[in-house]
């Protein structure tokens, strides 16, 4: 395309956003409005996806064994718990490096525990991972009937509770957020179909002359995207803005085990851009569907 | 041997509501041809004349524009259909925020001609409606027969090979209909195919052309250096 002539679709897109300045605003607040919630959202779902995640890879079993068991003992266990195919990983603890753990996980007050040294009251364990957080209670079950077990330990209630809630929330949020993207999408198609009307005349012209679609579809183009940045800043600015505040007063003070929030850096940076992004996105999207049908013939 | 400019084999228009308003039309009409489509309303003109340019669509049969069927044709080829072709209306249909030249130079912005001849072919076409004095005015700035100029100089300035014209003078004062009628013989004798409805018995009395009568969806007559035929 030649620059006249992108010049000129920008120039007719712009005008047209200013022309029906009314229309403007209800479209602008529109996405606005649904990119606020989309943004708290997309937040939300992130850090649960991250929680997820970190389920996935901290989430582990501890099999303790039985202080009695013998060396060979232990060793046949280990055996009968590799032959588990759901078990990606595990590794042998002796108690000595259980203590050690022990100690260093204490920090300062680790150290009233160092005289254990001398009588060391833990267990051998085996940590064990499994590929998906899901397979832990099965596992567990399996060990739990072998020999030479004292007790399986893999905080129960609190993963099965946060694999059960993140579905959930993951769920609600995709509809969640499909409704309201498809919500805007039918207020900027609506919006632009008005302007449209309103321009009949002239696009007749533009077909009478031999204006090709293409040609006439661009200024839609551009206002849809224009309105899709439009509406994007409030929303960017509040997510983006709460989203650095929210993480600087709570990131450290949060009680929910595997959780953590996202580093405001670069969170803020990539929701700014994918908020942006749905922006543009939802208001071409919009421009097209409208613009669609006035172009046959 | 003439060229074919216009050829129309069996066609037949049906509207969705059942109304046939092109009902089995065969005609030739040759490059350079000055063609008056008379006959009262309803008659099946506007259909006629709106598939040349592919307005609308035939119902069954062939639209040939230049030997290229008009009613198969890929939807991305129709804007160089009408390239060819030049309209103009009895309602002008001028964009009222547009001044007499940017409505002229819209035709040509619109098909991406290059900027630095739009304006010289732009006061060219203007200069030959004898508009160009008005060149700054807006539409409701002018005339109806001023804005008819205007709109014949839109129509027209893309050298088009063929101009139809809806009752372009059906809005006008006898005199105003003389000087576009003028105009439309220039633009005739330069090679112009053109082609025009009308209800104007004077016109068409005058200004003898060859003469489609139409009645019913149907051609009922058709004469060269015709006259109008009957009382409108």
């Amino acid at each position: 395309m030649k620059l006249s002539t992108m010049r000129r679709h920008v120039r007719e897109g712009t005008k047209n956003i200013v022309r029906n300045s009314w229309m403007t605003v209800a479209s602008v607040g529109a996405v606005t409005t649904t990119l606020v919630l989309v943004g708290i959202f997309l937040a939300l779902m992130f850090n649960l996806n991250q929680l997820a995640e970190n389920i996935e890879n901290e989430a582990q079993m501890k099999v303790y064994v039985e202080r009695t068991a013998e060396d060979q003992d232990i060793q046949a266990l280990e055996k009968q718990i590799n032959e588990i195919s759901d078990i990606s990983e595990m590794e042998f603890s002796s108690k000595e490096d259980e203590l050690e753990g022990l100690i260093s996980d204490m920090g300062e007050s680790g150290d009233q525990w160092e005289l254990f040294e001398q009588f060391n009251p833990l267990n051998d364990a085996f940590n064990i991972k499994t590929y998906e957080p899901e397979q832990l209670a099965g596992v567990a079950n399996q060990i739990e009937q072998m020999d030479n077990v004292e007790e399986v330990n893999y905080m129960k209630d609190v993963v099965d509770r946060l694999i059960a809630f993140n579905d959930i929330a993951r769920w609600i949020g995709i509809i969640f957020i499909g409704a309201l993207l498809l919500t805007a999408i039918f207020l900027i198609s609506n919006t632009i179909k008005m302007t449209i009307i309103a321009r009949q005349t002239e696009i007749g012209i533009m077909k009478l002359v031999g204006a090709k679609n293409s040609f006439i579809r661009w200024p839609f183009f551009v206002e849809g995207a224009l309105m899709g940045v439009l509406g994007s800043i409030i929303p960017i600015a509040v997510v983006a803005g709460g989203y650095y505040y929210l993480y600087n007063q709570f990131a450290d003070e949060i009680p929910i085990p595997f959780f953590e929030l996202l580093p405001a850096n670069p969170f803020i940076w990539q929701i700014s851009g994918i908020l942006l992004g749905i922006g543009v996105v939802i208001g071409i999207w919009g421009s097209v569907m409208s613009v669609r049908k006035f172009l046959r013939v | 041997m003439l060229l074919i400019m216009i050829e129309m084999k069996n066609v037949y228009k049906e509207y969705s509501h059942g109304v046939m308003a092109v009902d089995g039309l065969t005609v030739n009409i040759d490059a350079g041809e000055f063609v008056y489509i008379v006959g009262a309303s309803g008659a099946g003109k506007s259909s006629f004349i709106k598939m040349m340019y592919r307005e609308e669509l035939a119902t069954k049969g062939e639209v040939l524009i230049e030997g290229k069927n008009v009613t198969d044709m890929k939807l991305k080829d129709v804007p160089f259909l009408r390239r060819d072709i030049g309209v103009i209306f009895q309602d002008f249909k001028l964009l009222p925020r547009l001044t007499a030249f940017e409505n002229v130079a819209f035709a040509l912005e619109v098909i991406e001609e290059n900027p630095k001849k739009i304006n010289k072919r732009v006061l060219e076409v203007l200069e030959m409606v004898g508009l160009k004095q008005k060149a700054r005015f807006l539409p409701n700035q002018l005339s109806g027969g001023e804005q008819q100029r205007v709109a014949i100089a839109r129509a027209i300035v893309n050298n088009p090979k063929i101009v139809i014209a809806d009752e372009p003078t059906g809005n006008l004062d006898p005199e105003t209909s003389w000087e576009i009628m003028r105009i439309f013989e220039e633009i005739n004798t330069r090679g112009t195919t053109i082609v025009m409805a009308t209800h104007s018995q004077e016109i068409v009395n005058k200004l003898r052309k060859r003469v489609i009568a139409m009645e019913n969806g149907q051609i009922v007559r058709d004469e060269h250096r015709g006259e109008y035929g009957y009382e409108a």
